[in-house]
């Protein structure tokens, strides 16, 4: 064998990550009679992120029943090998070989797959203290979410004592609940927003149960410790500075997706979700590559994603129908404070985004804001929502105005006032 | 081969002790194992290169700015080709990318014939000069501004820690005691030999050489003298996520200026790009962590050179600290009274010039009395390949056959495997920690910071720890 022998394979399909965006779409595809649904996942097990997330909740939207990380997991991947999808575990695509043509690492040795159709379903991640730009010494406990719930969940690895939590959205309170179960104390929870970022209730409960101070408006300015951590320092707006004595900081929230596959195809991102850019029907600009869940939307919770990969079905069995390639090419962008829209391609005269809506994000809170879309200066919808928008939480904008875009002008814009 | 971090120390009387494992004492222990002596090298921290070495800016200098007759010029000039050889020979990555410096003003622009001047006065006549279009045609994401440049193309970037490790594997190999965990505490120099306090019990050494670094002044009046004091220089870095390395293709040097060297942009060995260093005077030694005024004034000099980098994804910054003293040049100097050597104020070049000063230590040994014997081969070494411009692990049909591990990637970000990973757990010189092990392999220093793969690599690391611990029991 040569350094370089690669074993040379075509399937009809081939899904680039095993969550559950990747094995709804396969399990949709492979009942739909598609021969060779091949599914792909780096890690050593398929499911993706809620294989370490043991709390409950998951399924509602898709299951319409809720259960845990680790048990919804194990439905998708059930469901998707009883359609006759392949799962392959522990196998890494690498890079692309040509269009469609992606090049895989494995214990078994190297491959190169060529796919009618290939479909990037692989997440995001949570951006750790590094691209945050916290100063300070780098000693350790410095985790992400992602990290923490592996290391208690997967590996029943010791995370420390005294643990400090960066940001209030749903998934910090994801890393408390681990923590407790790990035996250890939450010494606060920080936010830079004013106020949580969770349902009420959820952080009613969680505060009930472990009682630590949620600390609004102040940002990490540094941690500090030789070896392990041994404090995390704090100011806030108004100018106070406080040191928090912990051994272990987690990062949580600040979501960027998983696009080095995508990036490196070539494939144009949309500057405000940094996925690849994707139409109503997660078409990207590269004939043949589709992209679902959270790379598209960093991050839905994952029954979303899964409902994702269940809408794409449609959409790649006409693609393997013969249908010319034409995605929406009309960029549709966000402004500040708004961060994202997915989709974020239209073609006016194409399908409507999946439930007939767009998904936003906002940077800071917003009391029932006034949306604007418009384009080239003429507005296409302007309307109030009806409540207050929260950073790290969906809302949603009607899809209706699409029709009213012209798809030869200039990007639609969405402004809130 | 011993290396050892825990218990007390071996009660013989070395021919010669070096104190710090960094890249200089490193490089010194395997030039002395050429030779059939005792030698001990004792390190504070829990692994080599831990200290000024690992957080170096990866640059194989050619000297060319160097002051012409300094000590330092000569050993970086000679430095520059004996490592050279040594990375084509043992595996270090090494990438000859050549060096642009950029004069984004008219003083720069004409303090640049002399830079040439000087580069030929340090025997070094390759460069030439660039205009802007020139300059912009090479790096074609440089900001707006630039008009004209010094190109020189033998600088090059370097992986500093798989150079240490190279250098402490082959002299352990060779016979060297490293005894990690011992600091060095009072030395008492008697007429044979020096005896030298550590927590791991008293190290005895005929021959003693002081390469310790930040520290080498405190060493240095233990033994009487007090040539220089160490003032520690903080250098901040910043560095890019991968998408950044098709942003540049050189390193981008300032034009040194009364104020120093400056800021520079340049790809790493394991395809980053680094953006740094800062240069702050501190009186703690210790003081190895970033600041919210050092990133700030990075991202605001990055953003004048290439706007596009500010826009990338940072993966790493950190901070590591140079022995600067008050001496223009490097203060090594021989006691022959004493058998001693001291090797301090060893800057930020003291990575391309370790092998010419392991040569000139060896030289004043000597001087000091030391009788080497006769010089013998010593086993090469052959390191594992970290670098992008060769193939990894991950690439190879033929590796991944004749072992699986070799195609199971644990860490995602930097595509380190399973076998990688075991590899450099059982190694001669193995990580003390995660951080050690990040150092040999790559894991958990990319992009996601161990997002994916944080605990799959921990679980790794305490699994062969804990079996290590389990060995030790035994004997």
């Amino acid at each position: 064998m040569t350094p370089t022998d690669r074993t040379h394979r075509t399937v009809d399909v081939l899904v680039i990550g095993a969550g559950p965006a990747g094995l709804a779409l396969a399990a949709r595809l492979a009942a739909a009679g598609v021969d060779r649904v091949e599914v792909l996942d780096r890690e050593p097990q398929a499911g993706g992120v809620p294989r370490h997330c043991h709390h409950t909740g998951f399924g509602l939207r898709d299951l319409r029943r809720v259960m845990s990380g680790p048990d919804y997991a194990r439905h998708h991947i059930a469901a998707a090998t009883r359609a006759g999808a392949v799962l392959r575990t522990s196998v890494t695509a690498t890079g692309w070989a040509a269009p469609r043509t992606v090049d895989i690492t494995g214990p078994t040795g190297l491959e190169r797959i060529t796919a009618t159709a290939v479909v990037l379903a692989t997440g995001a991640r949570e951006r750790p203290r590094s691209a945050r730009l916290v100063p300070g010494t780098r000693p350790a406990g410095v985790l992400t979410t992602g990290q923490l719930q592996q290391a208690v969940h997967l590996h029943h690895q010791h995370v420390g004592r005294r643990a400090v939590i960066v940001g209030a959205e749903r998934v910090g309170y994801s890393a408390v609940a681990t923590l407790r179960r790990a035996g250890a104390e939450v010494a606060a929870m920080v936010t830079d927003q004013p106020r949580h970022q969770t349902h009420p209730a959820r952080h009613l409960a969680t505060r009930l149960r472990s009682g630590f101070p949620l600390v609004t408006d102040a940002t990490v300015t540094e941690l500090t410790g030789q070896g392990r951590l041994e404090s995390v320092r704090l100011r806030h707006r108004d100018g106070r500075t406080a040191a928090v004595a912990c051994d272990t900081v987690v990062f949580t929230g600040d979501w960027i997706p998983d696009h080095e596959l995508a990036r490196s195809a070539g494939i144009a991102l949309d500057p405000g979700t940094r996925g690849p850019a994707a139409d109503a029907e997660f078409r990207t600009g590269e004939p043949g590559v589709f992209a679902v869940g959270n790379l598209l939307h960093p991050v839905e919770t994952a029954d979303i994603a899964a409902l994702d990969g269940r809408l794409a079905a449609g959409p790649v069995l006409r693609h393997l129908a013969g249908r010319p390639w034409t995605p929406g090419a009309l960029p549709v962008r966000v402004e500040a404070p708004l961060l994202w829209v997915s989709p974020n391609r239209i073609a006016p005269d194409g399908p409507r985004p999946p439930r007939g809506r767009f998904t936003l994000r906002t940077t800071r809170f917003l009391t029932r804001p006034v949306l604007t879309v418009a384009q080239d200066g003429r507005t296409l919808h302007r309307g109030r929502l009806p409540r207050t928008v929260a950073p790290g939480r969906p809302f949603h904008l009607p899809a209706d105005w699409i029709v009213g875009a012209d798809a030869h002008g200039g990007p639609v814009r969405i402004t809130v006032d | 081969m011993t290396v050892t971090t825990t218990g007390d120390l071996p009660g013989e009387v070395y021919d010669v002790a070096i104190i710090g494992a960094g890249v200089v004492g490193t490089a010194i222990a395997r030039e002395l194992a050429r030779h059939r002596l005792r030698i001990a090298l004792v390190e504070a921290s829990d692994d080599v290169g831990n200290g000024t070495s690992k957080a170096n800016t990866a640059i194989l200098h050619t000297g060319f700015d160097a002051t012409p007759g300094t000590l330092e010029a000569r050993l970086v000039r000679e430095g520059y080709q004996r490592l050279t050889a040594y990375a084509a020979e043992t595996g270090i990555p090494l990438e000859p990318l050549g060096a642009l410096l950029v004069a984004w003003d008219a003083e720069q622009l004409a303090a640049l014939p002399s830079l040439a001047e000087k580069a030929v006065r340090n025997g070094y006549d390759e460069t030439s000069i660039l205009d802007a279009d020139a300059v912009y045609a090479r790096e074609p994401h440089l900001g707006p501004g630039a008009l004209g440049a010094l190109e020189v193309p033998g600088e090059s970037i370097i992986c500093p820690w798989t150079t240490t490790l190279a250098y402490a594997t082959q002299a352990v190999r060779a016979g060297v005691a490293l005894h990690l965990n011992c600091p060095a505490g009072a030395i008492t120099t008697g007429e044979d030999h020096h005896e030298i306090a550590t927590p791991r019990g008293v190290l005895r050494t005929r021959h003693l050489v002081n390469a310790a670094g930040l520290y080498s002044d405190e060493i240095n009046r233990r033994l009487g003298h007090g040539e220089f004091t160490v003032t520690p220089r903080r250098g901040q870095l910043i560095v890019f996520d991968k998408f950044a390395r098709g942003l540049v293709d050189h390193i981008l040097l300032p034009v040194p200026t009364a104020l120093g060297k400056g800021v520079l942009v340049a790809p790493t060995v394991y395809g980053n790009v680094m953006l740094g260093p800062t240069a702050e005077d501190l009186d703690d030694k210790t003081a190895t962590g970033s600041s919210a005024d050092g990133l700030a004034s990075l991202r605001e000099k990055g953003a004048r050179i290439m706007p596009e980098l500010l826009a990338e994804e940072v993966t790493a910054v950190y901070a590591g600290l140079r022995a600067a003293t008050e001496h223009g040049d490097y203060q090594i100097h021989a006691d022959p009274g004493r058998r001693y050597v001291a090797v301090g104020g060893i800057r930020s070049t003291g990575l391309t010039a370790s092998m010419a000063i392991a040569a000139h230590v060896a030289e004043l040994l000597t001087e000091c009395g030391l009788d080497p014997g006769p010089e013998r081969e010593i086993e090469p070494v052959r390191m594992p390949t970290i670098g992008e411009a060769f193939p990894r692990p991950y690439q190879r049909a033929d590796l991944i056959a004749a072992d699986p591990a070799y195609g199971t990637v644990v860490c995602h970000c930097e595509r380190v495997t399973r076998g990688e990973i075991r590899d450099a757990l059982t190694a001669t010189v193995p990580p003390g920690s995660l951080e050690g092990l990040r150092r040999r392999t790559r894991a958990l220093g990319g992009r996601c910071q161990g997002f994916f793969c944080g605990a799959a690599v921990r679980a790794q690391f305490d699994a062969a720890t804990a079996a290590q611990d389990r060995t030790e029991a035994r004997r």
